[in-house]
């Protein structure tokens, strides 16, 4: 147990210090970030419709979170590459579980830090008003989706694994796919018909429409001055599928790696160029 | 009896190469190469490039599962008990591959924690280790982009033997290295196999470096192991007058200039 602790911290020192000596680019990133969901959230602003505008708040947000979290998860086999360190990471006796869990944990906080920073910028330049809005039941759905984004993370991760050329590019095409079909700034049903049933087994869609009611959208007791957050128990169908999503994503991803990574070995691919 | 820490018999690895739209080719890696490494030997492997070294080392180091063949290290087969041989193995690559912002402090600290070591007890190691190879800890804290290339990989020995690994893979440790550093390296394995008892496989381009280090060496050309034995044996069996002039006429190769020790730089 304290060598699991041990190796799991492991990879929250290294991203505290990767963080801190490329502090510049997390400043930039950081700061992309917040102009990006501004620029859309000042849509509802400009329309002067509160629901929009909570409803656009809501999108960036959560797909500032979601998407950071699926991202540094897939991507950091793709990072270890480009560092040249992917061997001596997979060379090492820390359990791919541990490993991939450090990597998560280390994702999670940093992602917690992104969307914390996106969302005091955005209350503050959209003079949005929370008062009324269930937050707690917010952070409930929030915690129950992550599961599910980490499994997809760990799908995604194995694309670098399989190819150093095409493998990051894959899992950008992957996270554009969500982005497009999961209803983050737009309802379902504009997209086209045939487009609309892969919403479903997006678990953004999810988290999206129990937040939205949670924060008071389209609830008939909410004001500008006022939202009418709904109770958590009115979201339970998402909450039981966003949970179920984790049950099964999360040791699909990693049995997906596991095999991913034994096929590698054989083909060789483990490398620092592939 | 001395214990057999390296293990390998009858070990073969192709790789698959797509030439064009549908012909795949395979290239032999490793060709039925066997041989063996008591424990506390420094044990050297010679070719150039292509010869299949480096592939040798990957799967030692289990990041590469051989097609056919039996490896054992310390009586731990793989690819089967690859946790365990994981925790017995440390590894020195050709390049220092590190996180090049990260100090060495945190690069080392990293790698013990990775291992389950505790932070403090690598510290002090890793400072001990790094004085002997003749690093001043006041670069201790500096980022890696900004040391030289002889630092880095004694940087990169520390890693491997903060650790305290039985076994140590070094492939090529001293390529790229100034004379000074190149010396500084070679001293401090010596001193290590004599104080620690520690089994190296060393594979170099430089027949000083495998003289003087190595008590067996084998040569490897076109994945296949063509001769092995003492630094004598191999002389006495090529009728040659160096080592340099063994490796050419059992091998039928010649290593490159670019190979060649004190023209890498």
């Amino acid at each position: 147990m304290e060598t699991t602790i041990r190796q799991t911290w492991a990879f929250l020192f290294r991203g505290y210090h990767l963080t801190r000596r490329y502090i510049g680019w997390v400043i930039v990133f950081n700061f992309y970030a917040v102009v990006t969901s501004a620029t859309v959230a000042l849509i509802g602003v400009a329309a002067g419709n509160y629901q929009l505008t909570i409803t656009l708040v809501v999108g960036a947000l959560l797909w500032n979170y979601m998407s950071s979290l699926y991202n540094e998860i897939a991507m950091s086999i793709a990072y270890e590459r480009w560092e040249g360190t992917l061997e001596y990471t997979f060379m090492a006796p820390v359990s791919r579980l541990v490993h991939l869990l450090g990597v998560s944990l280390y994702s999670l906080i940093n992602s917690v830090i992104t969307t914390l920073i996106v969302l005091v910028a955005l209350v503050f330049l959209t003079n949005l008003n929370l008062r009324g809005a269930n937050l707690p039941g917010v952070l409930v759905v929030v915690a129950v989706s992550s599961f599910a984004f980490v499994g997809l993370g760990l799908i995604a991760a194995v694309f670098p694994v399989m190819s150093a050329e095409r493998g990051a590019e894959a899992t950008h095409i992957f996270q554009g796919s969500l982005l497009l079909v999961s209803g983050v700034y737009y309802p379902i049903e504009v997209l086209p018909g045939w487009l609309q049933p892969f919403s479903a087994i997006s678990p953004a869609t999810y988290t999206l429409s129990a937040c939205r009611r949670l924060f008071g959208v389209g609830m008939s007791g909410s004001t500008q001055d006022h939202l009418a957050g709904a109770q958590l128990s009115t979201v339970s169908h998402e909450l039981f599928v966003l949970a179920l999503m984790g049950a099964v994503l999360m040791p699909f991803g990693l049995w997906v790696f596991l095999k991913v990574e034994a096929w590698a070995k054989r083909a060789g691919k483990l490398k620092r160029t592939g | 009896m001395q214990r057999t820490a390296i293990y390998v018999r009858n070990l073969r690895k192709s790789f698959r190469k797509r030439n064009g739209f549908r012909k795949v080719s395979e290239l032999w890696a490793l060709d039925d190469v066997s041989f063996s490494v008591a424990e506390g030997e420094t044990y050297g492997l010679l070719g150039p490039n292509g010869s299949g070294k480096s592939s040798l080392i990957r799967i030692l180091s289990t990041l590469l599962i051989a097609d056919s063949g039996e490896v054992e290290m310390l009586g731990h087969s793989l690819p089967a008990e690859q946790e365990q041989v994981r925790r017995i193995i440390g590894r020195v690559s050709v390049d220092a591959a590190f996180y090049k912002k990260l100090s060495a402090r945190e690069n080392l600290l990293y790698t013990a924690l990775l291992y389950g070591q505790k932070a403090r007890d690598a510290e002090k190691r890793a400072i001990d280790i790094l004085e002997q190879l003749g690093m001043e800890n006041t670069k201790f804290s500096t980022p890696l982009e900004e040391m030289s290339r002889g630092m880095q990989q004694k940087i990169s020995i520390a890693r491997a033997l903060v650790l305290n690994p039985p076994l140590l893979l070094l492939d090529e440790p001293t390529t790229g290295l100034d004379p000074k550093s190149r010396r500084d390296v070679q001293t401090f394995l010596e001193k290590l196999k004599e104080r620690e008892g520690t089994t190296i496989l060393l594979t170099t381009h430089d027949m000083a470096e495998a003289e003087r280090l190595c008590a067996r060496i084998g040569f490897l050309a076109h994945g296949k192991l063509v001769a092995e034995g003492t630094p004598e044996e191999l002389k006495r069996r090529a009728n040659a007058v160096d080592l340099d002039d063994a490796f050419i006429k059992l091998t039928g190769e010649e290593l490159s200039d670019e190979e060649l020790v004190g023209v890498e730089d």
